[in-house]
């Protein structure tokens, strides 16, 4: 167990340095490209500690994604604010607003469980929406907030390849930090809380602050992704913060294989590449994106991180269903 | 086993990044056009028309804009602003473009305008957000709209309604910044010449029931004014009726304009909007592009279809005076701005703001034969014609960009109780 996961942290970093290295070479809109499912990686493997991890599937996550946007925008075109050294500041406000939502909406949620704590997601992140829809004069409504400069602090963020770097690292340090908190005994436990929540409860565990604690860590990772986001599109619009946007990050962490983190960063690059890529190649890209998604929930319940596992059962003569299909939350 | 089954997806991924990653080299007599549509989605059909539009015009010279051979280049913008931003990124960085065109909401415009550079300008066919000729205009050098402002056909429509003897009006409209600025436009045109918007209704964008509206409608209003757009369009007018409305119903473009015209029935008959088009424009010109497009793709054009053929044939006019070299994106909008031109929806130049100057058109709707066409259909019939509209109508442009864009409570409703 511990080599395999020793030698699936080396294949990572080795797949991750790759891409650090290969392309900032490539065409600029590849790297553009890149950048921006990074950026949404962050998001997408916040959403996998609640779903993967923790088992509840939340339809409210681009909430944190768009205060955490709408902050560093409505920051920097009003105040000017967060365009230099003080982009550092935002960040860390940007994590503390998208902490202090999820807080708030916590509370309303972690009651409910299962379908119930979906609508009530939903209904959460729709209010945010709403909100950024009609409170035109501090959102600008539908038209929303154009950025029009990236920070500059010694670095200049406005050269694409630069700015990638910096999200890449963003990214790296991001997905560490959840790395380290699946697997610490407090990971251990909401893993627990997946599998059996009521068995966790009689162990003596206080369950709801559990779930609380991990719903407020997605949060605020949700917000740091908003702020990058932000600079990334330059554009901040209700758009970001509607109904799919938080399905996209769900179809992406089921894609790739929910409670595997990496699983919604490969789910996030296919959709990114097929959405934004291939539609600039054929006309017909929704019907290759939607046979992936079709294909995958069919022959590979466990997203594509399950392909190791099933040829490794394909090959071993006697199969494990048990560990084949392992929808988390289910 | 699974270390090397992970590190090949990893691969895959990067090798099918870097497989399609090669720039498009331009020919020294190409102009590279990139357009941005949304061409999936809710407003696939609309996006339709509008590449339908600008395409039926090249067809038509064969690609060829006085010896430059044009690349015409559709990217998909899904109806949302932060795809439009980076598929015109793709057009700019990729397909190196000396020009990208398109999007459809005011939304889309304001995103891709402060994308424009000197290397590759953005012309604006569709999206009719005020301030991108107006109050922003300074802050994105590189751009020219060649279709219209919001507000508009609504200056000279706040006169007709006054002309009509209308008092008061009461105005229904899709909530957001589209439905402001038209029924803005309307009620300062309408206020200014003695009438009174006494109410101000906004459902959302996108409602289908307009059930719970209806009823709270005036009942001392002469008229009702309605800004709808896509679905919406369809179905006030239908429920309207069936509420038992007498009252004169006048609308702005998108009520009425030929994109749902022809899934419209008989309550529409009577209703008037205004726009600089209407495809029952009676013009040997405008007869002949009705016929051909409609034999092409199956429909009568709409403006959007209107609005990107000629958007063709400007950008044709200064290539050919330039004989089909690019003259570079400031040079091209100086050309271009300076330029008078005879178009399907009638003279159009600009002023000094980078707007067209235009006829705008009272229409009602009526169901006749028209072009040949030995059916009997709905078409919006021109009336009365308000040559040569500026942006600011019959108001000082001074004082006119010292107002507030208009909003939700601008102008405020002074006659609302």
């Amino acid at each position: 167990m511990l080599k395999s996961q020793r030698a699936k942290i080396i294949v990572v970093a080795t797949v991750l340095a790759a891409v650090a290295a290969i392309v900032p070479s490539t065409n600029s809109f590849v790297i553009l490209l890149a950048t921006r499912a990074l950026a949404f990686s962050i998001l997408v493997m916040s959403l996998d500690i609640l779903l993967g991890f923790t088992g509840l599937a939340s339809l409210g996550q681009a909430a944190y994604l768009g205060v955490g946007a709408y902050l560093t925008a409505i920051l920097a075109t009003r105040y000017g604010f967060g365009l230099g050294f003080d982009f550092w500041l935002v960040v860390v406000l940007g994590i503390a607003v998208g902490a202090a939502l999820a807080a708030v909406f916590g509370l309303l949620a972690i009651r409910a469980t299962g379908v119930y704590f979906l609508m009530i997601t939903l209904a959460l992140g729709q209010c945010v929406w709403g909100l950024a829809y009609r409170w035109n004069s501090l959102t600008g409504g539908d038209n929303g907030i154009n950025l029009r400069e990236r920070p500059r602090f010694g670095i200049d963020l406005a050269h694409d390849v630069t700015f990638f770097y910096l999200v890449f690292a963003f990214f790296a340090v991001s997905l560490l930090a959840m790395y380290v908190l699946v697997r610490s005994p407090f990971g251990q436990s909401l893993a627990g809380i997946r599998e059996r929540e009521l068995r966790m409860r009689i162990l003596g565990y206080n369950t709801w602050l559990h779930k609380y604690i991990a719903f407020i860590i997605a949060g605020g990772f949700g917000g740091l992704a908003g702020v990058l986001w932000a600079h990334t599109a330059g554009i901040v619009s209700p758009e970001n913060v509607v109904l799919t946007t938080s399905v996209d990050a769900l179809l992406m962490a089921v894609l790739g294989g929910a409670g595997t983190l990496i699983g919604g960063v490969i789910g996030a690059f296919i959709v990114f590449g097929m959405r934004e890529y291939l539609s600039t190649i054929v006309p017909w890209w929704q019907y290759v994106l939607g046979a992936v998604y079709v294909l995958t929930i069919f022959y590979l319940p466990g997203g594509l991180m399950g392909i190791p596992e099933r040829i490794r059962q394909r090959r071993s003569s006697s199969p494990d269903p048990k560990k084949l299909v392992l929808l988390p939350g289910t | 086993m699974r270390n090397s089954g992970r590190s090949k997806i990893g691969l895959g991924l990067l090798g099918g990044c870097l497989a399609f990653a090669g720039a498009v080299p331009g020919g020294a007599d190409e102009l590279r056009i990139g357009y941005i549509a949304p061409t999936t989605g809710i407003f696939a059909q609309v996006g339709k028309d509008m590449v339908d539009g600008f395409q039926l015009y090249l067809d038509e010279v064969k690609n060829d804009f006085g010896g430059a051979q044009v690349k015409f280049i559709v990217e998909d913008e899904q109806g949302k602003p932060d795809t439009a931003v980076t598929k015109a990124r793709k057009l700019i960085l990729q397909d190196k473009v000396q020009m990208f065109a398109g999007g459809l909401l005011a939304s889309s415009g304001y995103a891709l305008a402060p994308i424009s550079t000197s290397e590759a300008i953005y012309v604006i066919p569709v999206s009719a957000a005020d301030d991108l000729t107006q109050r922003q205009l300074s802050k994105f050098p590189y751009i020219i709209r060649t279709g219209w402002t919001s507000s508009q056909p609504s200056h000279p429509f706040g006169q007709w309604a006054c002309d009509q003897g209308y008092k008061k009006i009461a105005a229904v409209g899709a909530d957001y910044a589209f439905g402001y600025e038209v029924i803005g436009g309307f009620q300062k045109a309408f206020e200014n010449c003695g009438g009174q918007i006494v109410q101000k209704i906004w459902p959302p964008l996108g409602t289908k029931d307009f059930g719970p509206y209806l009823p709270s409608l005036r009942q001392d209003a002469d008229a009702i004014f309605t800004l709808m757009v896509g679905p919406m369009s369809l179905q006030f007018p239908k429920q309207l009726a069936a509420a038992g409305n007498k009252k004169p119903v006048i609308g702005g473009g998108t009520s009425y304009d030929e994109f749902v015209l022809p899934s419209m029935g008989d309550e529409v008959i009577g209703h008037v909007s205004a726009l600089q088009y209407s495809a029952a424009l009676d013009t040997p010109k405008n007869a002949e592009f009705v016929q051909k497009y409609r034999a092409k793709y199956g429909k009568v054009p709409s403006y959007y279809s209107e609005t990107n053929y000629t958007t063709a044939q400007m950008i044709h006019e200064v290539l050919k005076r330039n004989n089909g070299k690019w003259p570079g994106g400031p040079e091209f909008i100086k050309q271009l701005s300076a330029l008078k031109f005879d178009t399907l929806r009638g003279p159009v130049s600009f002023d000094d703001m980078r707007n067209p100057v235009q006829n705008i058109y009272i229409k009602k709707v009526e169901r006749k034969k028209m072009f040949g066409y030995d059916k009997e259909e709905l078409w919006n019939t021109v009336i009365k014609t308000y040559p040569n509209v500026s942006q600011f109508g019959q108001f000082d442009k001074a004082e006119f960009l010292k107002q507030p864009v208009y909003g939700r409570d601008f102008p405020p409703c002074k006659f609302c109780e």
